[in-house]
């Protein structure tokens, strides 16, 4: 079966005074029909401008310059800006960070899902609209009858919450969340989290999720990728990932994170910082801060292969 | 555990901790609620948010101390009024027996230089127009514990080198623009020990930062911590952490502290509903562990009006009638374990 969504060399640059900031390289990756991928990475990886790549709602300067997104067998590069419209939303809509800005504080709830539909589906009832706005405050867990309230009137899960239903709300095929819990307590991040479990259980929605935070995906998702200074640098199934990394920033990655269960230890870092994107290290980007580093990580660029039949994928020539 | 274990663990936690430094006992900070004109007028009763209500605990000489709680428990709050960077409005805050609520400014001058603070975010704590090393040397100059130029300027130097931001003389002229998160959030705790204070309090200190380099500053301060024998208050909202770097934590709830032990005690074994919960929600970065418990439902309830009884019945899922009527107070119910709730009473 063909994939819902695959990305071949997508190379997403920004346009700034000094140059151009390559956000993300030649990623490519693909979600199948009902696939939950998780894309982990820290701040500067390329991981939210990857999000925005495949809607097309980059900010000013930021430029595909390079390869495809092929979604439901559409290419999504080449469109034109309203055939773009009818994607989003009705095929891939997005769950922003920050839950508390993302609604308009002087309108209703309600109000903002409804535009939403209508936009869509121009042809649809105002009765119909109301009854489905009630539905999808249903699936998401909120009494219907707060469609009335304004966004100040929710607590910041509710607001996370009614954003999800926004996003839903034509019924896509996919959902892409972008650090859709940080921001929030632990507790609401859980229920975030476990709602969306649900959704996809539910709706049979692919997704596509995005956090910093390796321990929201390992619970969500069934395939990372993770993203080092704007190329994907491991890829494969959650389980293989997080129980055999393979590259040496994902491992360190993963002994970074305090773990609640097991033993306590001095925490591990990685020495160093990102590297700043308008001039990336040459070769392997992730070299002057690898512990195994060798003389051909600094010349040879290592390139994303397959390391085992399971589909297990690592960018290092360790291997 | 074999030996290499246990050496590891000695480095991060501080077994034999000391003296006392602090003893906070019932304090209360209550903010009043601003209303508008008329209902200043026409009613008597003033609204307050009870941002810290009735805490109790002591700080020991080299003890890594967590205060853990979610956005709106008061945490923050109750280490800005133990530093009395806020008044109290009730209670007292015990420093080497003397209570700091009490003092005029002029008096807590001098204990200020015991006391200081690394708060949360590195890009709004430094001034931007000043040099590194005016930064450090500040808290110097303020106390006038420096004699001449040439010692500040050695002090700073010396100060730096132990943040590990080396070469020194690399940073000492550079604006904090200049610098990365982590580098300045290594300025801030440069400039919370240069006085060598008895303690410091660290509000969130990594939780602006990546991942990669958070282990990096947590164990620099911990390495502080055991080289001056300082003790410290770590306000975090991350429990897992907390496990890790703390020798003992204490979980907050709407103002109040709900559960107080060791670390791993806690952690491993919370006997509060709240951190019960609290803990289950916690990610794990391993697939096969998912989720089975529900996690609670609801979020925090305003501080301006508490729940009755205990704070937190309304989610509590073995809430019964004395939990709406009677609040529990913090008991020993293990060894060393201390919990506030109905169910070990």
């Amino acid at each position: 079966m063909a994939p819902l969504l695959q990305v071949s060399g997508l190379t997403t640059h920004y346009n700034i005074m000094r140059g151009w900031v390559r956000a993300t390289d030649n990623v490519s990756f693909e979600v199948q029909t009902g696939e939950a991928l998780g894309i982990a990475g820290e701040s500067g990886s390329g991981k939210s401008t990857l999000a925005l790549s495949l809607l097309r709602i980059l900010p000013p300067g930021g430029v595909i310059r390079k390869g495809s997104i092929v979604f439901d067998g559409q290419d999504l590069v080449p469109l034109s800006e309203s055939e773009m419209r009818k994607i989003r939303w009705k095929g891939i809509s997005i769950v922003f960070q920050g839950a508390m800005n993302a609604f308009n504080p002087v309108y209703k709830i309600g109000y903002q899902i409804a535009e939403a539909i209508k936009e869509h589906e121009p042809d649809v009832s105002d009765s119909e609209v109301k009854e489905r706005i009630a539905k999808l405050l249903e699936t998401v867990g909120i009494e219907p009858s707060r469609s009335n309230n304004y966004p100040h009137e929710f607590s910041g899960g509710m607001r996370q919450r009614a954003l999800i239903a926004m996003a839903l709300a034509a019924s896509p095929k996919m959902l892409i969340g972008d650090e859709p819990g940080t921001a929030l307590d632990v507790i609401v991040q859980a229920q975030t989290l476990k709602l969306l479990r649900d959704l996809r259980d539910k709706l049979g929605l692919s997704m596509i999720l995005i956090s910093h935070d390796l321990s929201i995906i390992a619970e969500t998702c069934d395939k990372v990728a993770i993203m080092y200074a704007g190329k994907i640098v491991e890829f494969g199934d959650a389980r293989s990932v997080f129980k055999n990394p393979l590259h040496p920033y994902t491992q360190g990655l993963i002994k970074a994170f305090p773990s609640i269960k097991g033993e306590r230890v001095r925490l591990s870092s990685i020495p160093g910082q990102p590297p700043d994107l308008l001039d990336p290290p040459p070769a392997c980007r992730f070299n002057p801060r690898c512990p195994y580093v060798m003389d051909v990580c600094k010349v040879k660029e290592p390139l994303l292969q397959e390391h085992d039949e399971k589909g297990h994928n690592v960018a290092c020539h360790l291997y | 555990m074999d030996n290499a274990q246990v050496k590891e663990d000695a480095s991060v936690a501080n077994p034999v901790a000391g003296d006392e430094v602090l003893r906070v006992e019932n304090l209360k900070k209550w903010y009043p609620l601003k209303k508008g004109f008329f209902e200043t007028v026409l009613s008597r009763s003033e609204d307050f948010v009870k941002a810290v209500d009735g805490v109790s605990f002591t700080l020991k000489k080299g003890e890594v101390f967590a205060l853990v709680g979610e956005s709106g428990s008061g945490k923050t709050t109750l280490g800005k009024v133990v530093l009395r960077l806020t008044d109290a409005t009730g209670g007292a805050v015990y420093f080497h027996n003397t209570d700091i609520t009490k003092l005029k400014p002029k008096e807590m001058k001098p204990l200020r230089r015991e006391m200081q603070i690394v708060f949360q975010d590195p890009f709004e704590s430094l001034n931007p127009r000043m040099i590194i090393k005016e930064i450090v040397a500040e808290p110097l100059r303020v106390q006038h514990v420096a004699k001449g130029e040439r010692e500040i300027e050695e002090r700073v130097k010396a100060m730096l080198d132990s943040v590990e931001l080396v070469p020194p003389e690399e940073f000492l002229y550079r604006f904090p623009h200049e610098l990365s998160g982590g580098q300045r959030q290594r300025v801030a705790v440069a400039r919370a020990y240069i006085l060598k204070p008895s303690f410091v309090v660290a509000d969130e200190p990594v939780s602006m930062l990546d991942v990669s380099i958070r282990a990096e500053i947590i164990n620099l301060m911990l390495d502080l911590v055991q080289k001056t024998s300082s003790s410290i208050i770590f306000i975090t909202h991350d429990i897992a952490l907390a496990k890790h770097i703390a020798d003992r934590i204490s979980v907050m709830y709407l103002g109040k502290i709900m559960e107080s032990a060791a670390s791993e005690e806690l952690v491993d074994k919370p006997l509060h509903p709240y951190t019960q919960a609290l803990i289950s929600a916690v990610p794990v970065p391993d697939p096969d562990s998912k989720r089975t418990q529900d996690v609670i439902s609801g979020e925090i309830p305003s501080p301006v009006d508490p729940p009755t009884g205990c704070r937190f019945h309304t989610r509590c899922p073995y809430a019964h009638e004395r939990c709406v009527n009677e609040e529990p107070v913090l008991v020993e119910v293990e060894k060393n374990h201390y919990c506030a709730c109905h169910l070990y009473t």
